[in-house]
């Protein structure tokens, strides 16, 4: 149902051209300076990462449980039902929780900026909805960043693995990380290697899950609570009241 | 009334102006230009201190209020007034700290409007909110009394059961939630800190920090408002901090030995320094000196328990904000001058606001006792720095 783009590093040449293709889909400044930036920022959404003749590309997973979207305090981020989890500058109020909680650190910001905004890949979603693949999957010559629907992504990433098992590390990056993520990545080295975080240690857990254990609670603790802290309360008044009755009582029969 | 320039004023008058100048440079220039906080580290010293240490440090209020009014401590009566007023200002200089924090705080209120329950943020927001109301209402007696309107303080009165069961609720709500907030960083936060009882430790460090702040305060306005210090007021909340460390310490080794930490803590590493550091200010040293009854009879020895206490929870709250990150984001985030430059500022207007409040509302019990209120003002000792006696202490 959900649509996902899957990247094969082994087929990536490195050629930037999704940098590029991103860029002027969200209009945005790319010239030789920012092509050289090996980082993703407020103006570069994705990069192509080199490192010994091997190419790796970032982006935002689009995680099918995102945490930003669950620690969003206004609810600014939220993931549409063809997939991509898009950002509503109107609602932010730039509290940046997005940003520390997100496990793959997508979320960037305009930090020079006077109204700042919070910056990451959309997954073009208005071309997405309109039906077409996003910007960085149709500019790409090789195919090595792919578009369609997640289950036949998942499909074709696994029948890759099988046909070439020399080639392909036996894994899809991302079918089952923090619960599964629309971006999946196949390579024959580690991504661990270009900054992404290691599967063991991000888990297959939902993000969201880890606060919704707590927040779950909320709803029956505060009856309970109100409950506790009023029956204390009246308990220890009562005992006052009985208590200065009782020396009047006294006061009085003395008198 | 002649202004004389003294040591504490001109500090305070050096910290406004750079303050200015910072908040100048924050509205006009942007958060990157203020601050050293980078995509890596997108939280620096304003969410660890402002925030996080901030509304710790505010917790007196609903310590002292459950205490008294839910436990009916009648002896630590005369304290209930500086706590309220103490967490009405930590509460509103929170608020004011977030406005300095957020990238758009013109957009605040969208709290209000765009919800979202699934988040801890929003539900920190709100407990937030809604508590200051109270501790407003809590605080607004002081008023009425210095004009003499009897007839709302009666409304309050009618209400303050609401105020104040409400009061802890959100207290403990809120308080809690702070450490919520990390609970989805597991692969970030450093296991020294990252826990799944975060919640239950930061409820735990607010009511000892409450308690160990209302000694402080009540003993530094003693000093700077030339008060008579209430010994048995102090030595009943030193006794009580005692049990709150025991049990605070309790927390922390039972979520170490259950996570298997144990060895490693003892391991040195950076973050096992700074942990270290931590554990030594909040319980070695406390608990130690506590255990002493001379120590426990004595405010004065009290007093520098809980600035151990108070320092102690501090270096916690920014461990778990700032060094605990550091390992995973590669590099270290020291603050620049103007972020400091901003939270001194707040500090400063907190110690001034307490300061103000004190001189002109009957916030302690002397001044509730007296009995033509109009002659309150012309009975006041003088004392040569009643607003700033203590500012930036």
């Amino acid at each position: 149902m959900s649509k996902a783009l899957l990247y094969d590093a082994t087929m990536c040449i490195g050629c930037k051209q999704c940098e590029a293709g991103c860029a002027q889909q969200n209009k945005l400044r790319y010239d030789d300076a920012v092509a050289a930036e090996p980082v993703q920022s407020d103006h570069k959404y994705t990069v192509v990462l080199t490192k010994d003749d091997k190419f790796m590309r970032r982006l935002c997973m689009h995680c099918e449980h995102p945490a930003c979207a669950s620690v969003c305090p206004v609810g600014a981020f939220h993931k549409t039902k063809e997939g991509p989890v898009v950002y509503d500058v109107w609602k932010c109020i730039g509290c940046r929780y997005c940003m520390v909680a997100c496990a793959f650190n997508q979320p960037k910001y305009e930090w020079q900026s006077l109204n700042p905004r919070v910056r990451k890949c959309i997954m073009c979603p208005d071309r997405v909805a309109a039906g077409k693949q996003t910007a960085c999957a149709e500019i790409c010559p090789t195919g090595a960043t792919k578009f369609g629907e997640r289950d036949d992504l998942i499909a074709e990433a696994q029948d890759r693995i099988r046909k070439n098992p020399s080639t392909y590390l036996p894994r899809i990056y991302g079918l089952n990380e923090v619960g599964g993520t629309s971006v999946l990545i196949l390579s024959s080295v580690n991504v661990e290697n270009y900054g992404y975080p290691a599967s063991a240690k991000i888990g297959d857990t939902p993000m969201p899950e880890y606060t919704g254990r707590v927040m779950e609670k909320i709803p029956d603790f505060i009856p309970v609570w109100t409950l506790v802290l009023g029956g204390i309360y009246w308990v220890s008044h009562r005992r006052e009241e009985v208590a200065a009755a009782e020396a009047e009582h006294k006061n009085g029969s003395a008198r | 009334m002649k202004f004389r320039l003294t040591f504490w004023k001109a500090v305070f008058l050096v910290i406004m102006a750079l303050g200015l100048y910072s908040t100048f440079v924050r509205y006009f220039r942007g958060l990157g230009a203020i601050s050293n906080m980078t995509d890596q580290f997108p939280w620096g010293l304003w969410i660890g201190f402002d925030c996080l240490c901030g509304v710790m440090l505010a917790a007196g209020g609903f310590c002292i209020v459950g205490a008294v009014y839910l436990f009916n401590v009648e002896r630590l009566h005369s304290v209930v007034r500086p706590a309220v007023l103490t967490a009405f200002l930590g509460y509103l200089l929170f608020i004011v700290g977030l406005l300095f924090d957020l990238g758009r705080p013109w957009f605040i209120w969208h709290q209000l409007i765009y919800m979202n329950p699934h988040s801890v943020m929003f539900e920190v927001g709100m407990c937030v909110m809604a508590y200051t109301t109270v501790l407003f209402f809590e605080f607004l007696p002081n008023v009425f009394e210095r004009f003499h309107l009897t007839t709302p303080i009666k409304w309050i009165k009618k209400i303050y059961p609401v105020l104040i069961i409400l009061g802890i609720l959100l207290s403990t709500l809120h308080q809690s939630s702070l450490g919520s907030l990390y609970l989805i960083m597991p692969s970030k936060l450093h296991p020294f800190w990252y826990t799944p009882a975060l919640p239950f430790l930061f409820f735990g460090s607010a009511i000892a920090v409450g308690l160990a702040m209302t000694i402080f305060e009540s003993t530094q306005s003693a000093k700077a408002f030339g008060r008579h210090l209430e010994t048995p007021v102090i030595v009943e909340l030193g006794g009580a901090l005692l049990v709150a460390l025991w049990v605070n310490a309790l927390l922390r080794f039972e979520d170490y030995f259950h996570r298997g930490m144990l060895r490693q803590i003892f391991k040195p590493s950076y973050e096992a320094y700074f942990l270290w550091l931590e554990l030594t200010l909040a319980f070695v040293i406390p608990i130690t000196m506590l255990s002493f009854k001379k120590v426990r009879l004595s405010p004065k020895l009290l007093y520098l328990v809980s600035v151990f206490t108070v320092l102690g929870f501090i270096t916690n709250r920014l461990n778990i904000a700032l060094i605990g990150f550091e390992t995973y984001v590669g590099h270290h985030y020291m603050p620049k001058w103007t972020e400091f430059s901003v939270t001194l500022m707040i500090i400063a207007m907190g110690f001034a606001l307490f300061g103000v409040a004190v001189k002109y509302l009957p916030i302690f019990p002397e001044e509730k006792q007296a009995v033509k209120p109009r002659l309150r003002t012309e009975t006041r000792p003088v004392v040569a720095t009643p607003v700033l006696g203590h500012a930036g202490d």
